[in-house]
């Protein structure tokens, strides 16, 4: 079966891997979209702690032999402990600062985490075997369907989805809301916001860390990943807005499956497509397709 | 914005011109002296970066634009000038001219689109942009790749000074770094600059005023974007080599640091600064990612204890000794 | 001058506060006995609105703020909404990116006895009406309720109020007046900054008057029937 002149079985395996990408890019932007909420930090850790995720997860299973699924639970703890450290004895001395102090102080951070490991590892990659319980996969007839892909795509779906319901539905949510607008005025009600802000960040890095986790057994576990993936990140949080949760999900998904799609139709520019995505928003709608301000 | 040590000066004073010039023969001096003290490719290398340096501060320390994405134009021209210098065989001079002016016009086009957000938005869109130029560099056919474009010959300098000879190239590059140096300092002192620093501490106050801010942050973007190209490509003729790492986020991140430390917004800062950079990584190149780790923390320790950097925080102490008058070095 | 049958629920003395650099309160002194209604009238920038920051610890501030006993100048703002006082900010505080109802629901219960959601609709019956409205999409004399409405959920019994009437209609500051004799007949005791003086005197027991960050006089409600007392407050306040 072909489509425009390329088998069914590339196109759609393109299509799985950019949404794969996507799951990622979501769940990352999402966690900095939080952060940025309520911190006013642009947090450039967060590649650094999506690699710390990974390598805490390639660490349990090589030193502790610790599996996969532990490590979804225990990997996210470790990295949000490791946030909530980060916050409340750097982050909480600048919010006073101008913005650009928080990425500054965020991307010294990110060298020292990214130095360390290839200090310890190298740059090359460590394999990360798929768990036993989602190694083979199913054959749809269009496409051949690896289970842990499909795991991925279906865990990331429903992490993305039940951080939103968190967010806009609860009332812990509304608290994060409400703090996001007015943080004094929360905090006059009775609300401890600094344990809030803290948590938040811990949050927001335990996620990064959850996708780390499930990238381990996709991509190589290397130090490099985290600069890797950022950047990319950002591009999509510009084109998204960091106003809206639903946004930075949907341009996430939507970003990663533009870029697949480019790996089949015009391989040479995948790697650059999203930047240029970016271009292109920043000229029709400055303020991003979901930004609430500029 | 406030984040600078700024020199909110009425009228230079004389105090602070003298300091000038005494600071201005104490680094010519230096300059005259130091080849015969410190491996003049050292000393090359330092004033290529300091030169980057100074060109980022002016769009930070004075425009109050935070760019992560410089080593686009720091290694976009160091390309351009080696292919204009390898392959068409054009001479030195002409070779950074043609780097330069490429950089410009990618300062002209990136400035434009970026300057559409603002605050940390315009630091994320110049960093993915600078990403794209880097990516566009693995997959360019002239550029080597991997390798990097290796062996830029030096050429003869209008076709007559052998610039491999050290000393010939030592002052040649004394020269460039005095040239683009120049220009920022005349550029910070210009009403052009003081506006800049108006757009920088109130930009709806300087809107209301009259001044078409977006024009002024790019015309400062498009003069920042075409010094770093400069001293990107007088680097590459230092070093015979333009290659992945000047395009790397991690050399945009590299100048940032230098400003950093040596004091964002005021002259000679990141020069200082750059100087601390370099030699670092002479002298602690075998220690390997230590090198990323000790800049990570530099980084952190700048943010949380030494915001105003080295030069800055002289200015400080200069100007409480004497009664609070204002000055800048 | 204060009654002696009201045990004093906060007790201010020399308090100082600042924004900043600049210095906005130089040693406030001020009483508020249980069940009172006490307002601070003065001009705009006498540092009313300040004072009831300071006490709620959302700016920075020296002396000392006895609450019920308890000493809240060094507390965090959380700590000391926990105690049972309860802000209606100056700006209304109503959150955009929250429903009325969420914005109802937010401030979290501090002591037993707070109204329930059916108590609070009686009196405001608007807010049932406009339940799902965004909470910036309501009018001023809706946002103003609302204000109000969700510190009386909390149980708080110590109400700071800041300008409760500005820039609405009478008919709704009529409202307003209404709830606020409400809430003293319930035992809340509240203090009250005002603009509007003859609205304050419908109110209150006792006026404080706030010139330069200072209580320069106090004068009871009870006295205003005289009018050599009602020349002098007026001549503080210029009308």
């Amino acid at each position: 079966m072909e489509i425009l002149g390329i088998s069914s079985q590339a196109l759609f395996g393109q299509v799985l891997i950019g949404f794969i990408n996507g799951a990622f890019y979501a769940m990352l932007s999402l966690g900095l979209a939080v952060i940025f909420g309520l911190l006013n930090i642009v947090n450039f850790a967060h590649g650094a702690q999506y690699m710390l995720g990974a390598f805490v997860t390639w660490m349990l299973l090589n030193y502790l032999g610790i599996n996969y699924w532990l490590a979804l639970v225990l990997a996210p703890v470790c990295v949000g402990l490791f946030g909530a450290m980060l916050e409340r004895t750097m982050l909480q001395r600048i919010y006073k600062l101008d913005h650009i102090y928080g990425l500054l102080l965020t991307f010294g951070v990110a060298l020292l985490l990214e130095g360390g490991f290839r200090q310890q590892f190298g740059v090359s990659g460590m394999p990360y075997a798929i768990p036993r319980e989602l190694q083979g996969g199913q054959n749809l007839g269009f496409m051949f369907l690896p289970n842990y892909r499909a795991w991925v795509i279906v865990a990331s779906v429903v992490v993305c989805a039940s951080t939103w319901f968190l967010i806009e539905k609860t009332r812990l949510g509304s608290y994060l809301r409400a703090a996001t607008e007015n943080p004094k005025l929360v905090q006059a009600f009775g609300v401890n916001v600094p344990m809030m802000i803290t948590l938040t960040y811990a949050f927001g890095a335990g996620l990064s860390a959850l996708a780390g986790v499930m990238a381990a057994p996709i991509y190589q576990v290397s130090p490099v990943m985290g600069s890797n993936i950022i950047i990319v990140v950002f591009a999509v949080v510009v084109i998204g807005g960091m106003g809206s949760i639903s946004g930075a999900i949907v341009s996430g998904f939507a970003l990663g499956l533009i870029e697949g799609l480019t790996k089949v139709f015009y391989p040479e520019a995948s790697s650059t497509v999203i930047f240029v995505v970016m271009a292109i928003v920043l000229l029709v709608k400055p303020a991003g397709l979901f930004g609430r301000t500029a | 914005m406030s984040f600078v040590v700024s020199e909110r000066k009425a009228a230079p004073n004389l105090g602070s011109t003298s300091l000038r010039v005494l600071a201005v023969v104490a680094a010519g001096v230096l300059l005259a002296a130091a080849p015969f003290f410190v491996y003049p490719i050292f000393l090359m290398k330092a004033l290529c970066f300091a030169l980057f340096a100074c060109a980022f501060n002016l769009l930070l320390g004075y425009g109050g634009l935070l760019s992560f994405g410089h080593a686009a134009y720091f290694g976009a021209a160091a390309y351009v000038c080696g292919y204009a210098a390898k392959t068409l065989g054009l001479t030195p001079e002409l070779s950074i001219l043609a780097g330069t002016a490429a950089s410009a016009l990618l300062g002209v086009g990136f400035g434009w689109l970026a300057i559409r957000r603002q605050g940390i938005y315009f630091s994320m869109i110049t960093l993915a942009l600078a990403q794209m130029v880097f990516f566009f560099c693995v997959q360019a056919p002239f550029t080597g790749g991997e390798d990097g474009m290796q062996a830029i010959p030096r050429g003869y300098l209008f076709g007559i000074i052998d610039l491999n000879n050290t000393l010939a190239m030592y002052v040649f590059v004394v020269a460039v770094f005095l040239i683009g140096f120049g220009i920022i300092w005349r550029t910070v002192d210009s009403p052009f600059g003081e506006v800049l620093r108006a757009i920088r501490d109130n930009e709806p106050r300087a809107i209301s005023l009259g001044y078409k801010a977006n024009r002024y942050k790019l015309l400062a973007f498009v003069l920042s974007a075409a010094l770093a190209g400069l001293a990107g490509s007088t680097k590459a003729l230092v070093f015979q080599l333009a290659s992945l790492t000047d395009v790397h986020w991690a050399m945009s991140g590299e100048v940032v640091l230098m400003t950093l430390i040596g004091g964002m917004g005021t002259i000679f800062g990141p020069v200082v600064g750059a100087v601390i950079v370099v030699a670092m990584q002479n002298y602690l190149a075998h220690l390997g990612s230590w090198v990323m780790m000790i800049q990570g923390a530099t980084f952190i320790a700048c943010v949380l204890l030494f915001r105003a950097g080295i030069v800055g925080t002289i200015i400080h102490y200069l100007r409480a000794r004497r009664g609070g008058s204002s000055g800048q070095a | 001058m204060l009654d002696v049958s009201k045990p004093v629920r906060l007790k201010v003395e020399g308090l100082n506060a600042y924004y900043g650099e600049s210095h906005v309160l130089h040693g406030m002194n001020i009483e508020v006995g249980r069940g009172e209604l006490v307002t601070l009238l003065g001009h705009n920038g006498a540092g009313k609105t300040s004072t009831l920051r300071a006490i709620m610890g959302l700016i920075r501030r020296n002396g000392s703020i006895r609450f019920d006993g308890d000493e809240l100048a060094r507390m965090p703002a959380n700590r000391i909404a926990r105690r049972g006082i309860g802000y209606v900010p100056e700006e209304r505080g109503i959150f955009a990116s929250l429903d009325t109802t969420e914005n109802l629901l937010l401030p979290p219960v501090v002591k037993d006895g707070g109204m329930s959601i059916a108590e609070i609709h009686t009196l405001f019956p608007n807010l049932k009406e406009r339940a799902r409205s965004p909470g910036t999409k309501l009018s001023g004399g809706e946002q103003q309720m609302l204000a109000m409405a969700r510190i009386l959920r909390t149980g708080a019994d110590f109400l700071l109020l800041d300008e409760v009437t500005e820039g609405l209609a009478p008919v709704i500051i009529e409202q307003i007046g209404v709830v606020i004799r409400l809430l003293k007949e319930r035992g809340f005791t509240i203090l009250l900054v005002e603009q509007n003086f003859p609205f304050a005197a419908t109110v209150a027991d006792r006026h404080y008057v706030v010139e330069s960050g200072r209580v320069v006089d106090m004068v009871p409600n009870t006295a205003l029937s005289n009018p050599d007392e009602v020349s002098r407050l007026h001549s503080y306040l210029g009308i």
